[in-house]
């Protein structure tokens, strides 16, 4: 068992972790200010018979202080949000030569989609495999996700990558994997019944092995 | 307490003798249908909390039978072991249960019922009729929900939040008849919040006692008007959504229907334009409470009241606008990500002024940690952490890993338990000599206080443990998953956590029951507390004042120099002070 995120298994995870890690810091301070003061207030000012507490209405100078802080501190985290943001999600953030894999969910199932030998979607070596997500490590990764029935999501812990899968909607979601090994895919949002066993194994090869892989996974799929 | 002006109010107003079923059962007095809310909406909480430990069963102990669980039918769980499709409706019932029938209805139906018109200086609501129906079609919505759970198919199992085409369409769920319940019961709830929400936002503009300006309202009256408003706006959009997805379950449209031309985002926007507003309407109402206990538990006036207010206001008016923060992994088009995560963050900024306004009331204070303080301060610790746990999933990127995972469980339930719940507790204790005229075991509310402090810690503080570890919601047994295997002694550890803080709240049933009857006598103003409330003999008397009370000052003039003792009531008249203008309306 870890007390931190998994391993860092794409190009986005060491953003996102840093990302988490700055905002770790920034609440953790405010959480040790605003948790110890109470503390110590409590401690402190805690009822004496001879005394009364001190008749004030506020002041203005702390306001203006502690209104002014979190917002120049949440628009800040905000822009640097925005700026990861833009580069994982944006709408031109897939990179032109991204291979590409098509992800069908259904209840309670992943249909993969190679593009084959050709390197394309939508041609006559195309070939599926149902709960088995092959990757090549180092190379940009576009998954078009669609769904049969009811919305899942498509979820690599170790990517840091989720995207719903909507019934309806072509949605695109991409990512490089870094680190070759056996992972798995979750389906993140309540499916129905099944929706605790949708689970898919994750394979990063390097891109030698993926080949290889490709090649020996198209020959078979075409007998 | 010599004052003229309460020597004036403590006679009852005179009423024509009322039967029994008119004072108590079809009760039209606004003290009764708080109680009447109070009653309905803790049974209610108690449901939603067997659901949770039948979950936290299932969670912890993965496939074995559950003690106790013999009595549940094979549909549920064979042998005490619980079912897939069971565990779904669980999920499912206890999210719905405690947002719409346990925390709305306690924090609105129960405390802007009973304290609007008596923090006001009001005989009652404005319109006292529709109020009783407001409490009878919530009680209707709440008995369709609970017989949804036991037709034949079981109850709804699409998650609180109901999501389509799931929902939508029976041959996906495998539910029929209780996910139409369900559709039917939401549609009663949003008809009784758009009833009350109307009568609240009434009795607070016309209703008000002379003097009893906006800037000498108590926050508790500012966070439930403003939250009437939230509901009066937000509730006929859940109404709404939830009458198409009727439609859609029974009368064959496809609103929400992707192959027959629907939109499966239809639902997600509509119900989360709703939903963001809900979770203000969740908390503004005890973050006012816990304003004016923790002013009378430190003997100090509010510190920044008006930027209290204005905190309330932005906090209502920024909650319209952050819906789509649910949305970003959604297929939403990202750029509207970025705008939400913008207005999400900015949030923050209201939230951080209330905190550090409730840390100067008590900076300097003279603190009396009373059952009703020490629950108010919790939750000002409890809601700090569900405050800045909710910045992390407001960074779409960071949102991006834990969006839908334990994470995000931990997130609510610190804001709605340890923020809303605590608040609860902290209002039941202080209001409940007004309410019953006797005082809840100081004794027996510090040991219930304690041990849910510890055990809700323990329960919810490792949830942020397995969300960082990709924990997701909603999954029946997470020992399907490898990544997720070495985590269950942590899962085993929450469980019995949350079994202990459920067997905890046995003794808040215990005390509270048994105060009902035997606690020691409320005096009039046990708190020593400002509000007007406090003018009239516990319990308040049927009409509230015999003649409409005067109000001279704000409702937090404690430890003031004016007089010797620390609290000077906004009913108390000083030789120095003027008597106001008229009524802004004449009171009944």
């Amino acid at each position: 068992m870890r007390w931190w995120l998994p391993l860092e298994g794409s190009t986005f995870a060491g953003e996102v972790d840093g990302l988490f890690l700055a905002i770790l810091i920034i609440t953790g301070i405010a959480f040790v200010v605003v948790e110890l003061g109470l503390v110590w207030f409590v401690i402190r000012y805690r009822a004496r018979p001879d005394r009364k507490a001190y008749y004030t209405h506020g002041n203005t100078r702390a306001e203006v202080i502690w209104t002014a802080i979190p917002a120049v501190t949440m628009v800040a985290l905000g822009l640097v949000s925005n700026h990861y943001w833009v580069q994982i999600k944006g709408r031109h953030s897939v990179p032109p030569d991204a291979y590409p894999i098509a992800i069908h969910a259904k209840q309670f199932e992943w249909q993969v989609t190679y593009p084959g030998p050709d390197g394309k979607l939508g041609t006559a070596d195309d070939f599926t495999i149902r709960n088995q997500l092959h990757v090549p490590a180092g190379r940009p990764v576009e998954v078009h996700l669609s769904s049969e029935d009811v919305i899942h999501s498509f979820f690599v812990p170790v990517f840091r990558v989720k995207q719903d899968a909507v019934p309806g909607m072509d949605i695109r979601a991409w990512f490089v994997a870094t680190v070759p090994g056996t992972y798995e895919l979750g389906c993140a949002e309540l499916c129905g019944l099944g929706h605790y066993r949708m689970r898919a194994q994750v394979f990063v090869h390097t891109p030698a092995d993926y080949d290889a892989w490709l090649t020996q996974a198209a020959q078979e799929a075409s007998q | 307490m010599t004052s003229v002006a309460a020597a004036a109010h403590v006679a009852p107003a005179h009423h024509a003798e009322r039967s029994f079923v008119r004072r108590y059962i079809f009760s039209t007095d606004h003290k009764i249908i708080g109680i009447q809310f109070l009653f309905t909406s803790l049974f209610f909480l108690l449901v939603g909390g067997l659901l949770a430990m039948q979950m936290r069963w299932q969670l912890g102990f993965p496939g074995k039978p559950m003690p106790g669980g013999g009595i549940l039918p094979d549909t549920m769980a064979p042998g005490g072991v619980i079912l897939p499709e069971y565990y779904i409706q669980l999920v499912t019932m206890h999210g719905t249960f405690m947002v719409f029938f346990a925390i709305m209805p306690l924090l609105v139906g129960v405390y802007a019922n009973f304290l609007i018109p008596l923090k006001i200086g009001t005989h009652d609501m404005a319109f006292p009729r529709i109020n009783m129906w407001s409490y009878w079609t919530f009680l209707a919505a709440g008995v369709v929900m609970l017989a949804s759970l036991f037709v034949p198919d079981g109850a709804a199992r699409a998650g609180w939040t109901m999501y389509v085409p799931l929902s939508a369409r029976h041959d996906l769920s495998g539910a029929s008849l209780g996910q139409e319940l369900w559709s039917v019961s939401i549609i009663l709830v949003g008809l009784s919040s758009i009833l009350g929400s109307l009568n609240y936002i009434t009795t607070v503009i016309n209703n008000r006692a002379p003097g009893m300006t906006w800037f000498r309202l108590p926050l508790s009256v500012w966070a439930l008007f403003i939250t009437a408003i939230l509901g009066l706006l937000a509730l006929p959009v859940l109404s709404g959504a939830a009458i198409m997805l009727l439609f859609d379950q029974i009368l064959g449209t496809h609103f929400f229907d992707p192959a027959a031309g629907g939109q499966a985002l239809l639902w997600q926007h509509l119900f989360w334009f709703f939903g963001h507003p809900e979770v203000y309407i969740l908390i503004l109402p005890a973050m006012g409470m816990v304003s004016d206990i923790i002013a009378n538990g430190s003997r100090k006036p509010i510190f920044g009241y008006h930027s209290m207010v204005f905190a309330i206001i932005a906090i209502a008016f920024l909650g319209w606008i952050v819906w789509g923060h649910h949305m970003f992994m959604s297929g939403m088009n990202p750029t509207l990500g970025s705008s939400f995560m913008v207005s999400t963050l900015v949030i923050a900024v209201p939230s951080a002024v209330k905190t550090f306004n409730w840390l100067g009331t008590m900076w300097r204070g003279n603190l009396r940690f009373t059952v009703p303080m020490l629950n108010a301060v919790a939750f000002v610790a409890m809601f700090v952490i569900g405050g800045l746990s909710g910045i992390y999933m407001a960074a779409t990127p960071v949102d991006m890993f834990i969006h839908d995972t334990y994470f995000i469980v931990a997130h609510i339930h610190y804001v709605l338990f340890g923020g809303s719940l605590f608040a609860l507790f902290a209002a039941i204790t202080f209001w409940f000599p007004k309410m019953f005229g006797r005082m809840m075991s100081e004794r027996w509310g510090k040991v219930h206080f304690w041990l849910t402090f510890v055990f809700y810690n323990l329960t919810f503080f490792p949830m942020h443990i397995l969300g960082m570890a990709g924990h997701m919601r909603r999954i029946y047994d997470p020992t399907q998953y490898d990544f997720l295997k070495p985590y269950q002694p942590l899962n085993e550890f929450i469980s019995v956590s949350a079994f202990l803080l459920f067997a905890a709240q046995a003794i808040f049933v215990v005390n509270f029951c048994w105060s009902l009857f035997k606690g020691q006598k409320a005096p009039q103003n046990p708190w020593q507390d400002n509000g007007l409330e406090w003018s009239l003999p516990s319990p308040a008397p049927h009409g509230n004042w015999a003649t409409t009370p005067t109000v001279y000052r704000g409702p937090y003039e404690y430890s003031s120099p004016l007089v010797a003792e620390d609290y000077l009531p906004q009913y108390r008249k000083l030789p120095t002070d003027r008597e106001p203008a008229a009524a802004p309306v004449a009171g009944h």
